[in-house]
């Protein structure tokens, strides 16, 4: 069965193919059941491989594959070929689960979309591109899997491109990974140049021997890619705009797979990064960093994806903080049961906008808990899991991911343990403001009709002045609030939708079982095996202070939005509501300049300098021909004389030089 | 006795260089024309006198091929200046000014 590898990747591509030659005839909704036939075909072959390889030794856990030779180039030899050890296994497992599970919801989300085949061809496209950056032999085939799943990203997020704003949010996702995937070229060609070769393998075995000036650039560079891709600071501001997309789009890109593909690369290189442990730290600080920085404005935000988009950014700064305290198993198995619940999210909020037809402002929901049983059920599992509450799989990983960091250094353990104590904040002041409380939907005008209206973000809020009032009109309108409720009413979502919701929220629920088999499973992947050095007791301790942060954090957000304590706006400051006002920034400090440098280049450089040039070139060359056709007067006494006068003037020459 | 080799010489000069001032200030095609005659014989009467003082049979030779080009010059020119007087009567070099840029 480990022969089969090959098929992973390749029966998404076949489900591609097949939808760009033949998709518009299947139309909806068979196009849907064709790209989740393959990808669930695919999880199959996976769970087929995993088997197989399940059954070898410890140590004989690595089979490579070559298909054929790619670039067979002077010294450079890439293959397209893969590489099957226990990492590669567990990314696909749960690339192509999770995967499967949105395909299939998807059939149901994206029903009656005029362009519903193209959907689900980009989503095969970029199954089989994730695939491939998982499942590949060399650096080389991961970055061509790298820039697939950034440019079905792209094609993804501005997927209503007919929305300006979506078509802007998937200019902003490319051009910023852009930035990231510079890194990774970089460090590619760094590799070449001191390895020779770009296969993991080789370059893997010979890390521990690299100076450790390069190891160390090598390192830096991998980490700038991976910053790009897994949207860390300062790289992260393209995510949550990402949310343009449609839901699903969330759910598997921007949160289950393609954003954790920068986490995969720093534990598929970690022989490197542990012969760098400057680069190491600066790891675990900037994840550390992220994960408050993200969580502080997840706080503030009101629209149900933004939330969790920031939430998304906070949780991958966690797993950067475990790759970079050396916990790398950690980091995957975050990883995974990230990929469980916050697809769980992603999909429950996708039902929740689906069943209240497009709605995505958190403050005008509510009370849904009674309309909407599974979605609402699942979300709540999720929530649990994410808060960190045991039994959940959220609490195992996330404690996993403390306790490196806490035997890494103490600050970092402290800003992880604020960041999970405003992580169960912002959830559960989500789940109230979503599923408790008073309905807030039957007051305000009719949400829009244009499918999908994303609602103001904080950004755009003061260029929709409409939404102002209605939202005040709700935060007081309590007299309105109980009966009145408009002309429509929230619906639960169908099958096809519920079923992948509940198969998440059960893996969400029971995910931390994972944690000792994957302990085991994925040691031989790592060069130097981590273990934890604290006493158990100490463990103990910081599972308490732990499990108490994140019922803090629930006791706080239950003060404040159940039984509405404080104010509102003192705990949505305009700061966090603008998050940080960092695109603000960057506009100010990268968009203004580089627009500045474009203007003058266009306008000065291109227009004035260099036409100038050439425009001058051919001005002398007319104005010189003008005066020199005189010269050719027509009279033929005149050349005569011409060539008199040159004769004498040769002979007086050669004269003058002989005497 | 014979006449030095440096007065043909000089003879040869003088002819040339009257040759050469009347084709550049006579106006009449075929004044300039024999002009350029007298400017080839000049430098042919050169070529012999020096064939002569030096005792090299190839100046002369020379010469024979300056006579058949110029004969062959002749035919040319001469067919050039009878078509111009066929068009215009009192035609000068001047006149003929059409290829000026």
């Amino acid at each position: 069965m480990i022969h089969a590898v090959w098929l992973i990747p390749a029966l998404p591509l076949a489900g591609f193919l097949v939808l760009l030659a033949s998709g518009k005839k299947l139309g909806d909704p068979k196009a849907g059941y064709l790209a989740t036939s393959a990808m669930a075909a695919s999880f199959l072959v996976t769970v087929g491989v995993w088997i197989d390889l399940m059954g070898r030794h410890a140590e004989e856990r690595r089979f490579e594959q070559d298909l054929f030779a790619w670039m067979p180039v002077g010294g450079l030899h890439v293959d397209i070929g893969f590489l099957v050890d226990p990492l590669s296994v567990t990314m696909a497992l749960f690339v192509t689960g999770v995967g499967a599970l949105i395909h299939l919801y998807a059939i149901g989300y994206m029903h009656g979309d005029g362009r519903y085949h193209q959907f689900f061809l980009y989503l095969n496209l970029f199954a089989f591109s994730m695939l491939m950056l998982v499942l590949s032999s060399s650096f080389l085939l991961t970055f061509l899997g790298w820039e697939g799943v950034g440019a079905c990203s792209y094609f993804l997020i501005s997927f209503w491109f007919e929305r300006p704003s979506a078509a802007t949010a998937g200019k902003k996702a490319f051009v910023i990974n852009r930035v990231g995937d510079f890194g990774f070229m970089l460090a590619m060609f760094l590799i070449f140049a001191t390895v020779g070769s770009l296969n993991y393998v080789p370059v893997l075995e010979e890390a521990g021997t690299l100076a450790k000036g390069t190891a160390t650039a090598i390192a830096l560079l991998l980490f700038v890619g991976a910053v790009g891709k897994s949207a860390q600071l300062p790289l992260y501001v393209w995510l949550p705009d990402a949310m343009e997309g449609p839901t699903p789009v969330s759910a598997l890109i921007h949160a289950a797979t393609m954003v954790t593909a920068g986490v995969f690369l720093m534990v598929r290189v970690n022989p490197i990064l542990d012969a760098a442990p400057g680069v190491l730290t600066l790891i675990a600080t900037v994840g550390a960093l992220t994960a408050l920085f993200a969580a502080t404005i997840a706080c503030a935000q009101n629209d149900i994806k933004k939330v969790l988009a920031y939430s998304t950014v906070s949780q991958l700064g966690y797993m950067f903080l475990a790759v970079g305290s050396g916990a790398y198993i950690a980091a995957i198995f975050h990883m995974v049961t990230h990929a469980f619940f916050k697809a769980l999210l992603f999909l429950g909020a996708g039902s929740v906008i689906h069943g209240m037809h497009d709605e995505q402002d958190m403050k005008r929901m509510g009370a849904l808990r009674k309309w909407m049983p599974v979605t609402s059920g699942t979300f709540i599992v999720g929530w649990l899991a994410i808060a960190g509450v045991p039994p959940f799989s959220g609490f195992w990983s996330k404690d996993d991911i403390l306790l490196g960091a806490w035997e890494k250094n103490r600050l970092l353990w402290l800003i992880g343990l604020i960041t999970a104590l405003m992580t169960a904040y912002y959830m559960t002041r989500q789940v109230i403001l979503v599923f408790y409380g008073k309905a807030q939907w039957g007051t305000a005008a009719a949400p829009a009709a244009s499918r999908h209206d994303p609602g103001p973000s904080p950004g755009e809020a003061a260029a929709e002045p409409e939404h102002e009032p209605a939202a005040s009109a709700n935060g007081h309108g309590s007299a309105h609030g109980g009966g009145a409720h408009g002309e429509f009413k929230p619906h639960e979502s169908p099958g096809t939708m519920a079923f992948p919701l509940v198969v998440l929220a059960a893996l969400a629920a029971l995910g931390g079982i994972l944690k000792t088999p994957l302990e085991h499973w994925l040691e031989p992947v790592l060069a130097h095996p981590h273990h934890f050095t604290s006493s158990s007791s100490t463990k103990l301790g910081l599972i308490v202070v732990t499990t108490a942060a994140a019922l803090a954090g629930l006791a706080i957000a239950y003060a404040i939005w159940a039984k509405r304590r404080v104010r509102e706006s003192a705990v949505e400051p305009s700061l966090l509501q603008h998050a940080w006002y960092v695109d603000e920034l960057y506009e100010a400090l990268v968009w203004k300049p580089s627009r500045a440098l474009a203007n003058a280049s266009a306008f000065i450089v291109d227009a004035k300098i260099i036409d100038g040039t050439v425009n001058g070139v051919g001005a002398l060359v007319r104005a010189g021909g003008s005066r020199l056709r005189t010269v050719q007067s027509g009279f033929v006494r005149n050349y005569a004389l011409a060539v008199a006068v040159g004769a004498v003037a040769i002979l007086a020459y050669a004269v003058a030089r002989t005497s | 006795m014979s006449v030095p080799g440096a007065w043909y010489l000089g003879l040869a000069a003088m002819l040339f260089t009257i040759g050469g001032v009347g084709l550049l200030v006579r106006r009449n095609v075929l004044i300039m024309f024999m002009c350029v005659e007298l400017m080839l014989n000049a430098v042919n009467l050169t070529f012999v006198t020096y064939a002569r003082m030096l005792n090299d049979i190839g100046g002369q030779v020379v010469v024979f091929f300056v006579l058949v080009v110029a004969a062959a010059e002749v035919v040319v020119g001469l067919a050039i200046i009878v078509s111009i007087f066929r068009r215009r009567a009192d035609a000068t070099a001047d006149d003929v000014s059409l290829l000026r840029g």
